[in-house]
This record gives structure tokens, C-alpha cells and sequence, in this order.
């Protein structure tokens, strides 16, 4: 017994003389004790506290995009953008059903990828949030002072929306084609596909100043796919690079098919001067049909409106636009570091990191350093451009990101690590675990001229014995890493919704002060608002009765309502006149075939109401909002279609 | 004298600051509202600390049957006592330049600082009037009232100045700038009297 006592003494004075020498060796220990507790004080956020930093993940299929706080990883919001959201009502009341109009009509589910915060000079600014939708091609904006998606912009003749970045002044965002189409679509045989498809890349404008979108042109490049894109900054600002899968131009098993290739390619695409030629007057319009719908934080409602045609250029029309970099395996991730000068190719079959030189791809272009062409665009010499390559680095590299100390962090898919790299001699410094299958990974600023290069996090496809089980499906897994020091220490797992396929994050101090408290009622321009409980009132049109209704803690006005019938539409028009901070009110009726409005102080949300049964139904307040919260409902009477029951409100008895 | 007329001046002229600054605010602090509601009372009217806070406070207040923040027309306080400042601020710089020419001796002084000492008095005592009826006369439909251990209802008055706790709100109730600005001017003139009657003196 008294041996154990020791042994036990003599490993806990281990850890402990571990620990104290261990600055920068900190995560060779494992998950020792008193390195478990300097991992939970780094990422410890007393009660009351705030994070340092947002991050804002992708949620993958569930459409939509998750805001935590780090390092604590505590999740803040999910913010409704490609799918519909019963909670919030979002897809669901009046208001909001037009953003998810597309020109196949309402789509209620979007699988949201990439996403990438506003810049200005290559610095994060913490405007707004891009982000885009893989399956039906659109592109999103969310704003960061309401968190509220406020602009969605089809992306016509485009399949398999992809490869997606903004410029370094957020110019332009690029929405590149993953499942190459025909073009203009029409009705031909699969088997054609090679040199018919096409996989056209689209250059959208944003307006500096309010942020609106616009598609300005689209470059129709050849049937490959586009998979990731990052712009060039600094010294490459003007230019866009992005990797390509199935250069091959496979229709069928593409997992053997569009892997035969030793190279596929990075292709460099010259915007600017694309831009110029169009301001020219190049290009061809091209008949096409799309969506553009933009939420008005007046209104409190969006607008869908359908566009026709949109601007083509044939790239081999714009000579010296575009370059195709041969880069192994069929790369994923291209990212460019801080300084613009190198291209990080990952090619996800590879067992090495390709690394491009900007300025040797200059120089390569300058001496015509062609090896052929592909479709009338040269294909540079791999040798001319190259940097060099990441030896022996793991297993399926993905995703690079960087810390502006002049290392960057690249993950590794099939061997399940992020292994940190010297960008001066392509030389391995460190490598960690991730738990995983790691896919994406994010340093907040990572992809800008400005990182901040203090935390990492690791998002993986596959989350297995992580958290308590919950059945064969589970939350996907994040991990954070501390990557101020020499080695890089994990700090924290949690798990994220969806499937994060892309994060983005931001000192909490560029964005937290102009996050809005309430919308100004004296603001609100919604065309059935009431600003005050006398101008509530309910108003039929045919069959179509509109309610125009005020909540306040904690009473709806009116709360009862007389005449309504069978048939009827029923539009309940709520109107939020709280002007006080975190004090919002829900709205349900029973038998609507919809969600719950949702209303925050100061806003008006709309429900249909279809009563079906005669009746007197109650209505009540969802959400928890005062300590007579329960007492906050109200009925409405509903006589047969062929009643002549006249229509009348009240509050408290008094009409 | 000219000294201390020239302090009786700037000292009646600092009441002017009433006309800018809040005399007293009062916080009303709660689990819930970590940055407290608060009203800045001014001799002209009350005003919201932030925007909505007037509003905000009208409805918690009405849980417990108080009646709503007076607008400065609902209350005769806030047309006199602008007409007071500024007649006592008017005839403190007239005292005070008279007896910067000599033409007044330092008791006018003493006697504007009387004067003013009791009209505060007077103005605290009917502000603490306010405080108590507001406090005090509740709606009888209120949705909570909560009695005292003898039975009475409970009195939600805040504090003339200081901190008291009401239900879940911790109420401060303290002077602001424009109430210093009174307190250094009519410091200032009760100096005036002293250096005056040491100058008559000597």
C-alpha cells in the first residue's frame, strides 16, 4: 500500500515538474491534470464575461449559420439564412417567405459552405458576413449589426455553387461551379458532357456603401470543378485563384474517374482585367431567370423581384486573364497567405503541399513558360510557378490557414491532423490530433492580410466517441487549439451544428458595439404596423381579414376578435411596441399551419391564419416574456362561412 | 469688494447651469436590467438616461400600479422653477456687480444666500412630496400589491439621495452636475459674504 502511495506521489511531482517547464512543450503532456486546468483557465469566460473573439461557422446542410464565442466556444445564435427556421419564423411568417424564393419557385432547405466577413484593405472590417449555398446557387448576406440574413442573389447557370471568396476591399464575391452544366442549360445527352458542359464562375458586385449585391459578369470556363477560391491580396489583389477537381471532365464514378489525373489545376483568373473588358462593352448577354431578394430593416419585410439575363465572357476573348497552374491530386483548398505572395494548393489525394509562387507565375506568364493549353488558356510550366512543397506533411491535405507570423496551419483529412508549416522554408514545426477527420479550419483573420494568430479551430466530419452518445447521429465536433506559441496546444472540444464546412472569425471588438438592442419603432415603415395600441384595429376584404395587432407586456390589443369565418384569411399583423432591450414577443394561434412569429421590439411580423373548425380558438405570447407572460393570450370567435356574425374587437371590454 | 463681487456673480451665474445640466437623477438597477433604467431630472422636466428609459420605466412601474413619469406640463415645478433659477441667478449678478461698484454692502450677500438656501429647502422638500406620492398613491387595480408586515401597502418611494432597495430594484437617487454647479455657486457666494465683510472690516 505504501509503495502505491508513493508511485502515486512520485507521478503527481512528475506532472508537476512537467508543468513547470512546459511553456512551450505544453501540449506533449496529454491530458494530465494540471494540463487539463491551464488548458480550462485559457479558455475558462467567467459568468458574465465576454469572449474575445465571434466565430461564425457554416452549417453545412442545416442551411444555416451558427455564431459562438471564443474561446469558450459557447454558442450565441443561429442565424436562419438558406432554410427555414420554425423558431425564429424565419421562411415562415409574411416577412421573411420571399428570401427563400428562387426562380424553382419557394425552397425551403439550403446546404450553406463557405462564408467570409466583410474587408476593407485586406483587413476584416466586421460589416457583414457572405456566405453562399451549394445546391440551389445562391449567394447571402447577413448583417452584423441585427444578425439577420438581409440579402439573398441567385446564381443562374451555375450547379453545385462552390468555390466562394470576397476580394480584398470586398469588391467582388466569386460563385464558382462545383457540377458543371450545360450552357445555357438544355436537354442533350450525358455522355456528351466533355467539352459541352461548362462550369461558369461569376463575379458578383457589392455595393461598398450598403453592401447590395449584383451580378456583374460571368466568366464561362470549361466543364471542371470548381471547388475552393481565394482572392489574391496585396501584391495579387486583381486576381482570383481557385482549384479544379475533374479536369477529367467525368460524368460517372467520379471518385475513380476524376482521380486518373496527376495534376489537375489552379486557375488564376485577372478580375480586373475581366472587369475592364467588360466595362468596355465586352461580353454577350445571355438569357437567364433569377432571384433577388433583400430584407429592408424598415419594412421589416423583403421583396423578391426576378431578374432576366445576365453578362457571359468567354475567357478566351480576354487574352491574359487567365492561367491554369498545374497542381497535383485534385485539390481542394487554395488559400493565399497574408502577403498575397503564395498560393497554397492542397491536393486532397496527395501526400504533400503544393505551394505556388505569385511572383513566379508573373514571371512564368512574362516568359510565356507554357506547357500547353487547356481550351485556348495556357497552362503554365508546374516547375516555373512552383514555391515549393511541404514534404511527408500527413495524409489528404484540405484547408491552409495562417497566423501573420509567417507559419501557416494546413489540415489533414485522412490522417486526421493540422500540422503547422513554415512558409519561409516549407518546413513541418508542429503537429496535433484532431478528433476527426479533419475538414476546415479557421483562424479568426486567417484569411486576410491580418490574422490574429492566437487561437485555431479544427472543424471534422466525424465526431464518433467525443461527447455522450446520442444515437447513431450526432452534433459535428470542434476543436481549439491555443497557437501562440512555438508548439499548438488543444484546448477545447464542442460541438457544432450542421456540418461546418467553413468558419470565419473576428475580435469581438470590431463588431459587439454596433450590434442593434432594438429596432426604433418610429422607424418601422411595415405597412400594417401600428405604433400605438389605438391605431389596432381589424379590417376584412372579402374573405381576406386583416388584424392589425400590438403586444406589450403583457397583453395583445385587441386580444378578442368576433366575425371571423370559416374560409377566411386571416392575417394576424403584430406589431412588437416594446422599445426596451431583450424583451421580445412570440405570437401562435392554434390550427395555423405555420411556425410562430418571432417579434423583436419595435418589429411587425405577419401570420396566415386559415381557420377551418367553427369556434372560439385562443391565441397566445410564445415566448417568455414578463412575470405575466402566462396571462398574455386572447381568443378569436369563428362562425360558419354563411354567418352574418359582425366583425368586432376589443381590449378589456371596450371596442 | 470688488473680489467678492466678482464672486457673488460667478457664483449666482453657475445656477445658470441648471438650465443644461440634470439637478438629480435617479438609477433603478435590477437583476434584469444590468444597465440600469435612469431618469434625469431636470428644473424644466425629466428625462430618460437612454432613450426609452422614461418608457421603460412606465411599464415596469405599472405592475405595481404607479403612475407614469410626469411630462414637465403635468407638473406646475417644472414652469416656476426655471422663472426661480433664473430670477435668483438674475438678482444674484445685479447684487453682485452693485457690490462690485460698492453701491451694496456684503449682507446682500448674505441675504441672497438665505434667500436661496430656503427656496432649495422648500424645493427639496416638494420634490420629496413627489417622490412620496409617486411612491405612495398606487393604482388599486395593480396587478402586484404587496403589503407590509402590518397590513399597509408597501411604499415603493426612492430616495431623496441615497440607495434603497424596491422589490428587485435597487434604486440611487444623487445629485448631478447641475446640482453641484449650485452647491459651488452658492458656495461661492456665501465666500463673497465672508471676504466682503473682511474687506467692510478692515
Amino acid at each position: 500500500m505504501k509503495h502505491i502511495f508513493k508511485f502515486a506521489a512520485l507521478g503527481v511531482l512528475g506532472l508537476f515538474m512537467q508543468s513547470c517547464g512546459n511553456n512551450t512543450e505544453s501540449s506533449k503532456q496529454g491530458s494530465g491534470g494540471l494540463m487539463a486546468a491551464s488548458a480550462a483557465e485559457k479558455v475558462y469566460v467567467a459568468p458574465g464575461e465576454h469572449d474575445e473573439y465571434y466565430g461564425f461557422f457554416s452549417g453545412g446542410f442545416s442551411g444555416q449559420l451558427s455564431v459562438y464565442g471564443l474561446p469558450s466556444g459557447r454558442m450565441l445564435k443561429v442565424i436562419p439564412v438558406f432554410s427555414q427556421d420554425a423558431e425564429k419564423g424565419y421562411g415562415y411568417n409574411e416577412e421573411t417567405k420571399a428570401m427563400l424564393n428562387t426562380s424553382y419557385g419557394f425552397v425551403p432547405w439550403g446546404d450553406l459552405h463557405h462564408l467570409d466577413i466583410s474587408q476593407t484593405n485586406g483587413e476584416l472590417d466586421g460589416r457583414w458576413i457572405f456566405t453562399h449555398e451549394n445546391n440551389t446557387p445562391r449567394v447571402a448576406r447577413i448583417d452584423l449589426t441585427t444578425f439577420e440574413t438581409v440579402e439573398i442573389l441567385e446564381i443562374p447557370n451555375s450547379a453545385g455553387n462552390h468555390s466562394f471568396a470576397i476580394t480584398e476591399n470586398t469588391e467582388y464575391l466569386v460563385a464558382g461551379t462545383r457540377f458543371s452544366i450545360p450552357s445555357p442549360q438544355k436537354d442533350m445527352t450525358i455522355d456528351e458532357m466533355k467539352g459541352n458542359f461548362k462550369g461558369p464562375m461569376t463575379f458578383v458586385k457589392v455595393d461598398q456603401e450598403t453592401g447590395g449585391m449584383e451580378i456583374a459578369f460571368q466568366v464561362i470556363m470549361p466543364g471542371f470543378s470548381f471547388d475552393l477560391a481565394h482572392p489574391g491580396r496585396a501584391a495579387s489583389h486583381g486576381w482570383m485563384f481557385a482549384t479544379t477537381y475533374n479536369s477529367e471532365e467525368a460524368n460517372t464514378l467520379l471518385e475513380v474517374n476524376a482521380s486518373q489525373n496527376d495534376k489537375d489545376y489552379i486557375v488564376a483568373v485577372n478580375w480586373k482585367k475581366i472587369e475592364e473588358y467588360v466595362n468596355n462593352g465586352g461580353g454577350e448577354m445571355m438569357p437567364a431567370e433569377y432571384a433577388h431578394n433583400v430584407f429592408d430593416h424598415h419594412k421589416h419585410s423583403a421583396t423578391s423581384t426576378m431578374k432576366e439575363g445576365i453578362m457571359t465572357v468567354n475567357p478566351t476573348d480576354v487574352p491574359g486573364a487567365i492561367y491554369f497552374l498545374p497542381t497535383p491530386k485534385s485539390p481542394h483548398g487554395c488559400d493565399v497567405d497574408p502577403t498575397g505572395e503564395y498560393i497554397v494548393g492542397s491536393g486532397k489525394l496527395a501526400a504533400q503541399v503544393t505551394v505556388h509562387s505569385f511572383s513566379k507565375m508573373l514571371k512564368a506568364i512574362e516568359e510565356e513558360n507554357f506547357i500547353g493549353e487547356v481550351y485556348g488558356m495556357p497552362v503554365l510550366n508546374y516547375d516555373a510557378v512552383l514555391a515549393g512543397i511541404v514534404e511527408e506533411p500527413g495524409l489528404g491535405p484540405l484547408h491552409t490557414e495562417f497566423d501573420g507570423k509567417g507559419n501557416a496551419y494546413t489540415t489533414f483529412f485522412i490522417s486526421s491532423e493540422v500540422v503547422k508549416w513554415r512558409l519561409s522554408d516549407f518546413e513541418i514545426l508542429d503537429r496535433k490530433p484532431t478528433y476527426y477527420s479533419v475538414g476546415h479550419l479557421m483562424i479568426p483573420g486567417g484569411n486576410s492580410q491580418k490574422p490574429f494568430g492566437e487561437y485555431l479551430v479544427a472543424m471534422n466530419k466525424i465526431t464518433k466517441d467525443r461527447y455522450l452518445p446520442t444515437g447513431p447521429e450526432m452534433n459535428h465536433s470542434a476543436q481549439l487549439y491555443d497557437i501562440s506559441g512555438e508548439k499548438m496546444e488543444l484546448l477545447l472540444d464542442f460541438p457544432t451544428i450542421g456540418e461546418p464546412h467553413y468558419a470565419a472569425g473576428i475580435p469581438a471588438d470590431i463588431v459587439k458595439q454596433n450590434s442593434k438592442k432594438i429596432f426604433r419603432l418610429d422607424e418601422n415603415e411595415h405597412k400594417y404596423a401600428v405604433k400605438n395600441e389605438s391605431e389596432t384595429r381589424v379590417e376584412r376584404d372579402g374573405n381576406e381579414v386583416h388584424v392589425y395587432m400590438s403586444m406589450v407586456r403583457s397583453h395583445f390589443a385587441p386580444d378578442n376578435i368576433e366575425g371571423i369565418k370559416v374560409g377566411d384569411k386571416v392575417y394576424f399583423h403584430v406589431t412588437n411596441l416594446e422599445q426596451d432591450f431583450d424583451v421580445p414577443h412570440g405570437f401562435a394561434m392554434i390550427g395555423a399551419n405555420t411556425a410562430e412569429l418571432l417579434v423583436m421590439p419595435g418589429g411587425t411580423k405577419t401570420l396566415l391564419w386559415e381557420p377551418k373548425k367553427e369556434g372560439v380558438w385562443p391565441l397566445y405570447c410564445t415566448d417568455f416574456c414578463s412575470a405575466l407572460h402566462q396571462e398574455m393570450q386572447g381568443y378569436v370567435r369563428v362562425s360558419p362561412a354563411n354567418s352574418n356574425v359582425e366583425l368586432k374587437w376589443s381590449l378589456d371590454g371596450e371596442s | 469688494m470688488k473680489k467678492s463681487g466678482i464672486l457673488m456673480t460667478v457664483g449666482s451665474l453657475l445656477l445658470l447651469g441648471l438650465f443644461i445640466f440634470p439637478l438629480w437623477n435617479i438609477q433603478l438597477g435590477a437583476p434584469q436590467y444590468p444597465d440600469p433604467l435612469g431618469m434625469n431630472i431636470y428644473i424644466f422636466g425629466i428625462e430618460g438616461e437612454e432613450e426609452f428609459d422614461i418608457q421603460n420605466i412606465d411599464g415596469v412601474n405599472k405592475y405595481i400600479g404607479m403612475k407614469k413619469i410626469p411630462k414637465p406640463e403635468e407638473m406646475w415645478e417644472f414652469e416656476v422653477f426655471p422663472l426661480v433659477i433664473g430670477g435668483m441667478a438674475a438678482l444674484g449678478v445685479l447684487v453682485g456687480i452693485l457690490g462690485f461698484f460698492g453701491i451694496l454692502g456684503p449682507n446682500w450677500f448674505l441675504a441672497w444666500f438665505i434667500l436661496m438656501s430656503i427656496l432649495g429647502l422648500l424645493g427639496m422638500y416638494d420634490f420629496n412630496n413627489w417622490l412620496l406620492d409617486y411612491g405612495t398613491d398606487l393604482d388599486p387595480n395593480a396587478v402586484i400589491k404587496l403589503t407590509d408586515e402590518e397590513g399597509n401597502p408597501l411604499n415603493y418611494k426612492p430616495p431623496l439621495w441615497g440607495t434603497d432597495q424596491i422589490l428587485n430594484f435597487e434604486a440611487k437617487s444623487y445629485p448631478r452636475t447641475g446640482a453641484y454647479l449650485l452647491f459651488l455657486g452658492m458656495f461661492l457666494t456665501l465666500i463673497a459674504f465672508f471676504t466682503g465683510r473682511r474687506v467692510e472690516k478692515s
